[in-house]
């Protein structure tokens, strides 16, 4: 039986794992390949690597500890951050990533996700959605969620799917960091409107946030960073508590 | 021991080289059809759309060559479904090695089907010391159907084939070079063959 997943999300700045609380200020939470590694031994069932530097040198930063990661893990991950086109992506799934995920390149120019699904594969692409709910209607950011569109969450969420985007992954700006629980109302409204895989990110503060990720969220992975980095929640004692609750897990 | 990964241009090649090297195997890459025929096993990997990948196959002439190889040979994930004889996914004709046809999911669950999922009735050497319901990880569109060269089946909306085996021919539609120790394990039963 498939599982769901359970996905620790690395922050990355020129090599170095960061998480921010609210997207703004940066706590430095350690050495990334360390890092992954421990999650993969631990029972991580994926990875997530976002390079937030955004600068040419820190690219290459990337693509070099992406070589690195693939050495040293032997579970699936994808690399996110300042990818716009095919020969980006080309030279990470080169390296060893297995997905890459791309958000305001895809808002800009949709065309990229069926460039991108066309040459790698639609299992290849990951569309990041940041969102956030103003007036009862969740709206599509950008830039880390400093920019505003007017692009409606789910209207974006069936466009990504028809051009070719093999998951997506929903973060409620509203809901991250604040360690409240998922946007459980809008994953399950979005699960039920594209039929591919939905990774529920924003909000994990307890082991009963995930469980209603994939109940009444209807996720298919559900991905966390701070509460993993800081040890505030183990990966093992979170899949056991799922699995006690029904819930199909890797174990 | 000589392990050759064939590089055809469509496949998470650095994955599958360093989870051998996990393993302590340096294997080497190659288009090259003499090299590819005097290697002590062969390993070919494959991710991408089924009929641009057999393109490169023809171009390079590794079409021909694969089916006629006495080495143990090991198809993973499109490298499995291209091994078969044809492919929904651009509609394309495979190396026949196996009498499988590929078809795509139907859309009753989520298309891809991503993620970790079990495998059962495990058959053969390739699967020495892996239990029953063991934990493999999946990330494809298109499934080949069960047959009696099925040595591992995998159910998503239906059953289907997980791993299939022919003589000196296998074929895994999971990566054992993502699937963590159990992934490792029927790497080393490969090399071990």
């Amino acid at each position: 039986m498939l599982t769901k997943r359970i996905i620790p999300c690395l922050d990355i700045k020129d090599g170095r794992t960061v998480k921010g609380v609210n997207f703004v200020s940066l706590r430095d939470a350690g050495d990334p390949v360390e890092l992954a590694t421990k999650y993969a031994m631990t029972g991580a069932d994926e990875l997530v690597f976002l390079d937030i530097s955004a600068t040419e040198q820190g690219r290459k930063t990337m693509a070099d500890l992406v070589l690195q990661v693939a050495a040293a893990v032997d579970i699936p991950f994808t690399v996110g951050g300042g990818i716009s086109s095919v020969a980006d992506v080309e030279i990470l799934l080169k390296n060893g990533a297995d997905k890459v995920s791309i958000n305001s390149s895809a808002v800009r120019r949709p065309a990229l996700i069926k460039e991108l699904s066309e040459a790698f594969g639609a299992q290849c692409v990951v569309v990041a959605i940041d969102a956030k709910k103003i007036d009862d209607q969740w709206w599509v950011h950008l830039v880390g969620g400093k920019q505003a569109t007017d692009l409606d969450l789910f209207d974006w969420a069936k466009q990504a799917a028809q051009l070719g985007a093999g998951e997506i992954l929903f973060t409620s700006m509203d809901h991250d960091g604040t360690k409240s629980g998922f946007a459980n109302e809008a994953l399950a409204k979005m699960s039920e409107s594209v039929n591919i895989p939905i990774i529920a990110s924003g909000g994990a503060g307890s082991m009963e946030d995930f469980y209603n990720s994939f109940t009444f969220g209807k996720a298919d992975a559900a991905l966390a960073a701070s509460i993993f980095h800081y040890g505030e929640i183990g990966i093992p004692a979170l899949k056991t508590f799922l699995k006690d609750k029904n819930i199909p897990v890797r174990l | 021991m000589n392990t050759v990964i064939v590089d055809y241009g469509a496949g998470n090649i650095q994955s599958v080289l360093f989870a051998l090297e996990r393993q302590g195997v340096k294997a080497l890459l190659s288009h090259d059809l003499e090299v590819i025929e005097k290697a002590d096993k062969v390993i070919f990997p494959g991710v991408g759309h089924a009929a641009a990948a057999m393109e490169k196959l023809q171009a390079s002439g590794v079409d021909q060559l694969l089916p006629q190889l006495t080495q143990p040979v090991l198809g993973i994930c499109l490298g499995m479904q291209l091994m078969c004889n044809r492919s929904e996914e651009g509609n394309t004709k495979g190396l026949g090695i196996f009498d499988v046809e590929v078809k795509a999911f139907e859309k009753k669950l989520k298309v891809p089907h991503i993620g970790w999922n079990t495998i059962a009735q495990l058959k053969g050497s390739l699967f020495n010391e892996i239990e029953e319901n063991a934990y493999i990880y999946m990330v494809h569109s298109y499934y080949a159907a069960l047959s009696s060269k099925t040595i591992a089946v995998c159910q998503y909306d239906i059953p289907y084939s997980a791993a299939l085996a022919k003589d000196n021919f296998f074929g895994t539609q999971f990566h054992p070079e993502k699937s963590s120790t159990v992934g490792n394990k029927i790497l080393e039963n490969f090399l071990a063959l």
